[in-house]
């Protein structure tokens, strides 16, 4: 690196520094700020106008996102971008996020824990994804991802009367600061090699090395990064973590957690992988080969055996990390465009699947089992209808966006020449659609031991629902606008 | 009208829509306009079959882009042939008698089954009529979904172990071939295609390796849909527990889609394997006839016994396949027809005696005869169809098979399949004479009432098609015959040209398979002429 004097580089930082492409993260923090600030002084109990807010910021954020579509502003000296990528990425965080918030009053109101941060930390971990998502320096990933992690600690004990989450929160802490460490470990190691932390710069030096795979210090970064990745987004054999946290979690979080966290850490991850080290994708699709078959594997089979429809959700959530990573092992535009989709149309199923098991839970109920779904279609067929939308389309049946995004995951690999990997990922979505059914199984094939007359259907989540069902059930019949979408997205990295 | 095809396939879902304003517990109208839709449908269809021109070109072909992201490009391509035509029509035709069959057995959530119902139509219409590869897995998926929904909520005791292995099954079948797909088409990318259009890939000329791998991939998901031996054991569970309906449309048309599986993807995309795997799938095919024919014989349960019969009589139409002659694929495709009426019919027969009687057992009846002489005259022409006996349709089909594989590579399977004709006259003349003949000794069967008039007209229509088809099959065969001669050749030709190196993929001056020029653009909508399959979409 050139050496600059401290005031030099202090100087140029500041006059490159375009807000441009962190306006979106500006306005969602200064929002999060604002709204912690009202929530001191507006009276308890009369928290359900944050919800409004918030939800209105997010459309905003979204707008702001939108409206940079095609553009490309480096800025800080080239350590964050606002270029496709991560516009696409920003909108699955804040289709998640927006998600989320919309089912979040519901279910807090009715386990008494409806406390004014909970929105001010959502957006904030949006703030961290979205950071994650754009940033092209080492540094700013790991920035992000800290902002995100801290926030979603909170979120998961967010519920501090109930054991179960006290529990998620810490184990998620825990696990989290360890996979951390791994990454910078990581990210130190790749600083040691090459001499720079700019994703770019990094992609140059490596170029220049005969055989960077020999370089161990390299490999050894490049393996740390990935471990760390493979905790974030829940791949196996890093993925104990995820069935407690995700169960004790309050519902909503689980919700968004298993979606817009899990696609920040594909954003960083592919933006590392695919610009900074292309030149070793034999090695590290390798490794990503292993790590689908194995967090898909383990995700499915797992999830045949559990009752508890969170703990099924998330280990089915593995699964689906497991899906995204045969895109990402097969590296080519067609498999990455694939998570992209395939991130976006999880959010909308998975969220909508969650809301519904938010609906039909009970107070201090939080963990409903499949068995609770024994007559629902009966009793409440448009609800039971919108489910089984979300789990066909988790189960990759066609109409859904869940089918094509899978089609185009899959194809990923089988374009790449790993016809096997296609394979087992096949076969792990025929077994999965075992413990999908299931849950139909109980909504319509058994008798109602219930007359579910607790439920009530809020304005906000009836609208979570309906645009979730939008969203996993539109892209599944005319998927070529987002699709196309998200291979320009993938071309400018 | 240029989008004719369309039309028939989607009417159901405007059904759909339109079910959806009337109240659940109105049973009679959601029946009524239930049955409207599907004889509207069919009465949409019949200027299909009307205005079907006798050559083998696709027709009534629309063809619009669809998908279009990254390497992939699929259109809504549709189109029948010869070969389809007549499974559209059955299906058109058999959906308003399967309605019609569950007004009086479905009381209970009347609403979704009809939903259910119409949607399925669509999806085995949609399944036919495609020729863009990818729209047909699209379809074929789809129609899962309401079958699956339809065992699981209206069926018997074990419905929903039988409605999970059905979708299991058939998922893990699909699934393998959608892997297939993928390869194919960045096979056919390789080769300057450009989307997911069938009729090209018949010219790829694939190694006889990859053709093997990718023949086995589609061949599994067919040949668990036909059922094929020893694949077939989700049938008899599906069968048994599905309500009538369910197992009419499930025996008449589900079943179909796989053996038109293979004679419209698997044999001309992979001819040459198809050829290597013959004698395999012959022996399957047999083993199916005779072994299904012997597990049919010792049922206790008439709708089980039907089932069984099904497997046995698929396993014919597989035989006649694989015989890759004209004779032999005509007669598969008649059979194929052929069974959708009597097995059909057959189920419907089942039906009526379960819903007087509540039972299935065979040893519940006997003597039925004196009682119901209308329902004994019915069940015996639809018994002596399904026995193939001489004037009714099974007959030709089975005569046309039998003869088709003779003449084949298939010569010694051809003669202990001709054992099984004998068989399935043991196990269906002995249920007769065990229902129908005999002392009328239980007094529950003493106050049997005849079939009413709802469910004679019901039977009416596919009697009349037994004896058209079992006295003048003519025209069923002369509008098959040119598209099937097709592909006889074309398989023919891509195995010579496969097997002789030098000589050009498609002989020049054969007639039909002109080799056009790679940019030759395909008309969108209908062409009165008709499409040349060989030009590249």
């Amino acid at each position: 690196m050139e050496a600059l004097s401290f005031q030099q580089a202090l100087q140029q930082s500041i006059l490159s520094a375009n807000l441009i492409p962190i306006l979106p993260e500006i306005l969602l923090s200064v929002l999060a700020m604002v709204l912690l600030l009202v929530n001191v002084f507006a009276p308890a109990g009369q928290k359900s106008y944050l919800n409004y807010i918030s939800f209105f910021g997010i459309v905003v954020t979204g707008i702001l996102v939108a409206v940079g579509w095609g553009g490309h502003i480096e800025s800080f000296s080239g350590s964050v971008v606002l270029d496709n990528f991560a516009t696409f990425f920003k909108l699955i965080f804040l289709v998640s996020a927006g998600l989320a918030i919309l089912i979040a009053d519901q279910y807090m109101e009715r386990e008494g824990c409806n406390h004014g941060e909970l929105y001010p930390l959502i957006l904030f971990t949006v703030v961290g994804m979205m950071l994650m998502a754009s940033g092209t320096d080492l540094m700013t990933i790991f920035l992000g991802l800290e902002v995100m992690s801290v926030s979603l600690y909170v979120l998961a004990g967010f519920n501090r009367g109930s054991i179960k989450s006290n529990e998620a929160g810490l184990k998620y802490f825990l696990l989290g600061a360890f996979s951390t460490g791994f990454l910078l470990y990581g990210m130190a190691l790749i600083y040691g090699a090459t001499g720079t932390t700019r994703i770019a710069k990094i992609a140059v030096q490596v170029g220049q090395m005969s055989l960077p795979s020999a370089n161990i210090m390299l490999l050894a970064g490049m393996l740390l990064m990935l471990t760390g990745f493979a905790f974030k987004v829940a791949a196996a054999p890093f993925h104990m973590w995820t069935p407690d946290v995700y169960e004790g979690a309050p519902t909503p979080i689980t919700a968004f957690m298993s979606a817009g966290p899990k696609a920040a850490g594909f954003a960083a991850a592919l933006r590392i992988f695919l610009v900074a080290l292309p030149t070793m994708q034999v090695e590290w699709s390798q490794v990503f080969w292993v790590l689908a078959v194995l967090t898909m594997t383990v995700g499915n089979i797992t999830a045949l055996r559990q009752d508890n429809i969170k703990r099924m959700l998330a280990y089915s959530s593995i699964a689906h990390a497991g899906y995204a990573l045969v895109g990402f092992a097969a590296g080519n535009p067609t498999g990455t465009a694939g998570i992209l989709f395939y991130m976006l149309s999880y959010s909308f199923m998975n969220i909508g699947a969650f809301a519904i098991i938010i609906l039909v839970g009970k107070k201090g109920e939080s963990n409903g089992t499949v068995q609770d779904f024994a007559g629902f279609g009966v009793k409440h067929p448009v609800l039971a209808v919108a489910m089984s939308i979300f789990l066909f389309s988790l189960a990759g049946m066609p109409p859904t966006a869940g089918f094509i995004g899978k089609f185009y995951l899959f194809s990923g690999a089988v374009q790449k020449g790993y016809i096997w990997l296609a394979i087992i990922g096949v076969l792990n979505s025929a077994a999965s659609v075992y413990y999908y059914l299931r849950v139909m199984v109980y909504m319509y094939m058994k008798d109602s031991t219930e007359e579910f007359d607790w439920m009530q259907l809020t304005v906000p989540m009836a609208l979570c629902v309906a645009i979730a069902v939008a969203g996993s059930l539109i892209p599944g019949i005319v998927p070529s606008f987002i699709l196309q979408f998200a291979q320009q997205a993938v071309r400018l990295i | 009208m240029s989008n004719l095809l369309s039309l028939t396939t989607f009417l159901p879902v405007l059904g759909v829509l339109l079910l959806l304003f009337i109240p659940k517990d109105s049973k009679g109208t959601l029946r009524n306009v239930t049955f409207a839709t599907t004889v509207v449908t069919f009465l949409v269809s019949l200027p299909i079959m009307f205005g079907f021109q006798t050559n083998a070109e696709f027709q009534f072909v629309e063809n619009v882009p669809w998908i279009a992201a990254g390497p992939f490009k699929m259109r809504y391509f549709i189109g029948i042939d010869g070969i389809s035509l007549w499974l559209v029509m059955l299906t058109t035709f058999i959906m308003p008698i399967a309605v019609l069959s569950t007004y009086t057995a479905v009381e209970e959530k009347v609403k979704e089954y009809m939903i259910l119902l119409l949607l399925l139509e669509t999806g085995m219409l949609g399944a036919f009529i495609s020729l863009d590869m990818f729209l047909f897995y699209i379809f074929w998926e789809v129609m899962l979904i309401p079958m699956y929904f339809m065992i699981g909520i209206w069926g018997g005791k074990n419905r929903i172990y039988a409605a999970v292995k059905f979708f299991i099954y058939t998922m893990v079948g699909s699934l393998l071939m959608l892997v297939a797909l993928m390869y194919l088409y960045f096979k056919g990318l390789e080769a300057g295609f450009t989307n997911f259009g069938l009729l090209q890939f018949f010219n790829l000329n694939l190694p006889l390796s990859t053709q093997t791998w990718l023949f086995l991939a589609f061949a599994l998901a067919f040949a668990i849909k036909v059922p094929m031996f020893p694949l077939h054991t989700w049938l008899p569970d599906a069968h048994t527990e599905a309500p009538t309906a369910g197992s009419v449309i499930l025996a008449a048309i589900l079943l179909k889609m796989g053996t038109y599986g293979y004679v419209r993807f698997a044999i001309p995309l992979f001819p040459e394997a198809a050829h290597k795997f013959a004698p395999l799938i012959a022996t399957l095919a047999v083993i199916g006839i005779i072994y299904a024919a012997l597990v049919a014989m010792v049922q206790e349960d008439v709708k089980k016994l039907v089932a069984y019969s099904s497997v046995a009589h698929l396993g014919f139409v597989m035989l006649g396949v694989f015989a890759f002659n004209v004779e032999g694929i005509t007669g598969g495709m008649l059979q194929m027809i052929n069974h959708g009426i009597s097995t059909g019919a057959l189920f419907l027969i089942v039906g009526f005696i379960y819903e007087r009687r509540h039972t299935r057992l065979i040893t519940d009846f006997g003597g039925l005869s004196k009682q119901m002489p209308v329902f004994a005259t019915i069940f015996m022409i639809v018994t002596f169809s399904s026995i193939g006996l001489p004037g009714t349709n099974g007959f030709v089909g089975e005569f046309l098979v039998l003869i088709g594989a003779f003449e084949s590579q298939l010569r010694w399977w051809t003669v202990i399949a001709s054992s099984g004709v004998i068989l399935s006259a043991v196990y269906m003349l002995w249920v007769f004479q065990r229902v129908m003949f005999g002392e009328l000794d239980n007094p529950k069967n003493q106050k049997l009432a005849d079939l009413n008039a709802r469910e004679i007209s019901i039977m009416v229509p596919l009697i009349i098609m037994i004896f058209v088809m079992g006295i003048y099959p003519k025209p069923f065969i002369d509008t098959m015959e040119p598209a099937i001669k097709k592909l006889v050749s074309q398989v023919r030709t891509t195995r010579m040209s496969a097997r002789s190196d030098s000589l050009p993929a498609i002989p020049a001056g054969h007639p039909g398979m002109p080799a056009a020029p790679a940019s030759a653009p395909l008309p969108e909508g209908h062409a009165p002429s008709a499409v040349n399959p060989h030009h590249p979409q």
